[in-house]
């Protein structure tokens, strides 16, 4: 058991080019960490980093009381789930399991009793002589697990264990890992580019964009404060709406009509000319729903393009024009996350009791009080709730 | 229905084709000396032409045959196992480390294997005499091994780059050292390929003639190949056939034995199951 400090660590390769840019994340002891991002953020580079497999360009890593720079990985007592499990097809499954004791030299006796643990653990007991290549993927993730949990190691690392099952088995594993992971009590660093496993696994979770570490925080904080606008676009599923507003008084302007803002929001954003909006899918209703339930806020009429019924919920899609401005600024961010650069719409969420068919012109009532707005030149969250929003690297001294 | 028997007809005639030779020296090996000087055309041996297990026994009891039987085992032998450590570390290196000069390596051992066996033999021959290697077991096994390693190279570094590098990273991070990584995880994935590469090697040791004939002058290295060639029974003027091809038959034999123990160690597919399904 030990907590993992990386402080400003750099990773550059021949090219000069830094995958890992300055990232200093402090992980106690015990947590489980996420690192989250799109392809190519370098979450992968910075676990590796922890574990050994790549040279630290600069910075310090320190596990423990030990700065670890220059230690082989089997000097840090760590395991490591890999993406591809990576086991011995030439061993059984039991052998798998109780390589890391072989190679520290274990007696037998005390071998064969924490193999048949791990095992009993997660439920391999019965496949222990078989070979990798005759088990299903859930098993050889299990098998991989089992590797890692035998040898009591300092921390686990896990690098997208999850992403070669099946949406079913991925999620049953999901709930295996944060299982073993509370038993266990074990520090834990876990990279994966899927949200819901971000979201669902995490204590804290670091979002990570091109090497830079954009925000390290609870999954509630990155959710309802997202530092800026790559964060409020990477979580949340359907993603934030992103729309060009400007703030007049203690109205934001959006395409569709005015909302009214809470006044610290308005007074942070005023006087910046061109912002863009973001406001999530769920904090839009049906009008009429939302005057039932006696919610107060704007609301505004938009022709409805599609709409799908889910049965809990409804989605209705409002397509809109922007600025050419915003519209660069969204279409990098889009770029940023590895999406396509799609028409810009406005993606509502609407109970699932409500009647908007398509192609009607809808009465549409939106949460003034939950909408973020940033900078479109440097993306910035103008409104962020400092002290809810975990850290911000660049903009740790709150704005008061 | 009509494609089997054309499939059955087609194997038939190739498996004539390639096995008569071999089906001949061994009826020959079973006829008389005299049978043979006088004729005999017969795949059978002819009435009171056998020889039954005659020729293999004198054979056997000729000491210069014994001899030579052992020398081509041990050369053989030791020239595969030193080919294969050598091919196996250096092919590891080409597959897992950047260097330079690693192209370079690559490419002089391809035309290493491409050089012409004779033209070596005069050089080798002078300084062999010279440095006290000629006809000397390890006067044979190094050139042997400088004409296997190249292929056995080529063979080991393909297999070595279709073992993931995770396996090695795992055994790492599990606590091995890039030594126990290797011995542990990555020669036991290889293994088909070491085999492979043990085995054109023992062939290519096992039949060379030209070394063999050139480079020795009695029965302290003489191999097989070269031995049978200077048999000579009691009339010099009349080659004893029978026992030729008695000596033949019994030089193939552990061929034969090498390849089936070899080839249960060549199971396809050993890594399947290592990473993703």
């Amino acid at each position: 058991m030990a907590a993992i400090t990386m402080k400003n660590i750099v990773k550059k390769y021949g090219d000069g080019f830094p995958a890992v840019n300055d990232v200093s994340i402090d992980i106690a002891d015990g947590e489980f960490m996420i690192l989250v991002g799109p392809s190519g953020c370098g979450k992968s580079t910075l676990l590796r980093m922890i574990v050994g497999l790549e040279d630290i360009t600069s910075g310090d890593m320190i596990i423990g009381d030990r700065r670890v720079n220059d230690l082989a990985p089997r000097e840090r007592n760590l395991a490591m789930v890999f993406q591809n499990y990576a086991l011995y097809p030439h061993l059984t499954v039991y052998e798998n399991i109780a390589f890391p004791l072989r190679l520290a030299k274990k007696p037998d006796a005390e071998v064969d009793k924490l193999v048949r643990e791990a095992a009993e653990t997660l439920e391999l007991g019965e496949h222990l002589e078989r070979k990798p290549g005759n088990l299903s993927g859930g098993q050889r993730q299990r098998v991989a697990m089992g590797r890692a949990i035998v040898r009591q190691a300092d921390a686990f690392l896990f690098d997208e264990p999850l992403s070669n099952l099946d949406a079913k088995l991925r999620g049953q594993m999901r709930t295996e890992i944060a299982r073993l992971q509370k038993r266990l009590g074990i520090t834990t660093v876990y990279v994966t580019h899927d949200q819901t496993e971000a979201m669902t696994l995490g204590d804290r979770v670091a979002v990570l964009k091109r090497g830079v570490l954009q925000q390290l925080a609870t999954p509630r904080e990155l959710y309802e404060n997202p530092g800026n606008l790559f964060v409020a676009g990477f979580i949340g599923s359907p993603p934030m709406n992103f729309l060009p507003a400007t703030v007049e008084g203690g109205q934001v302007r959006l395409p569709f009509g005015s909302v009214e803002i809470p006044a610290d929001k308005a007074e942070r954003a005023a006087g910046r000319g061109l912002l863009i909006a973001g406001i999530r899918p769920e904090h839009f209703e049906d009008a009429s729903l939302a005057a039932a339930e006696g919610r107060t806020g704007s609301t505004f009429r938009a022709k409805v393009e599609v709409v799908e019924w889910l049965g809990n919920e409804t989605y209705a899609y409002i397509p809109f024009e922007s600025p050419d401005e915003v519209k660069a600024q969204l279409q990098q961010l889009e770029k940023d996350l590895d999406g396509e650069a799609m028409r810009t719409q406005l993606v509502v969420s609407l109970d699932g009791a409500s009647r908007i068919t398509e192609g009607q012109e809808a009465e549409i009532w939106v949460d003034g009080r939950r909408i973020h707005l940033f900078d479109p030149a440097t993306g910035e969250n103008l409104t962020v709730d400092h002290a809810h929003a975990g850290r911000i690297p660049g903009a740790e001294v709150p704005a008061s | 229905m009509k494609n089997r028997i054309g499939l059955v007809v087609g194997c038939l005639l190739i498996m004539v084709w390639c096995l008569l030779p071999v089906a001949w020296i061994i009826s020959l090996s079973f006829k008389s000396e005299a049978a043979i000087t006088n004729g005999s055309p017969g795949f059978f041996p002819s009435d009171g032409g056998g020889a039954g297990w005659a020729n293999y026994q004198a054979v056997w009891e000729n000491d210069q045959f014994r001899r030579a039987i052992l020398n081509s085992i041990g050369i053989s032998l030791i020239a595969t196992l030193l080919s294969v450590i050598v091919a196996t570390l250096a092919a590891y290196a080409i597959a897992r480390l950047e260097f330079r000069g690693k192209k370079a390596v690559l490419t002089i051992a391809l035309a290493i294997a491409m050089f012409p066996v004779v033209s070596l033999v005069g050089p080798l021959f002078d300084m062999w005499r010279a440095v006290g290697l000629y006809d000397t077991w390890p006067g044979l096994i190094i050139p042997y091994m400088s004409f296997t390693l190249p292929l056995a190279i080529w063979t080991l570094s393909a297999f070595f780059r279709e073992i993931p590098w995770e396996m090695e990273q795992a055994a790492q991070v599990d606590g091995a050292t890039s030594w126990q990584a290797f011995r542990k995880v990555i020669v036991p994935l290889a293994a088909p390929g070491v085999f492979t590469a043990a085995i054109l090697t023992f062939f290519f040791a096992w039949n060379d003639f030209v070394f063999g004939i050139s480079l020795t002058s009695t029965e302290n290295a003489r191999p097989i190949p070269a031995s049978l060639s200077f048999f000579v029974g009691s009339d010099p003027f009349n080659r004893p056939a029978s026992l030729l091809a008695a000596g033949a038959v019994i030089a193939t034999i552990p061929i034969i034995v090498i390849v089936l123990i070899f080839q249960r160690k060549i199971v396809a597919g050993l890594t399947s199951g290592a990473v993703k399904g």
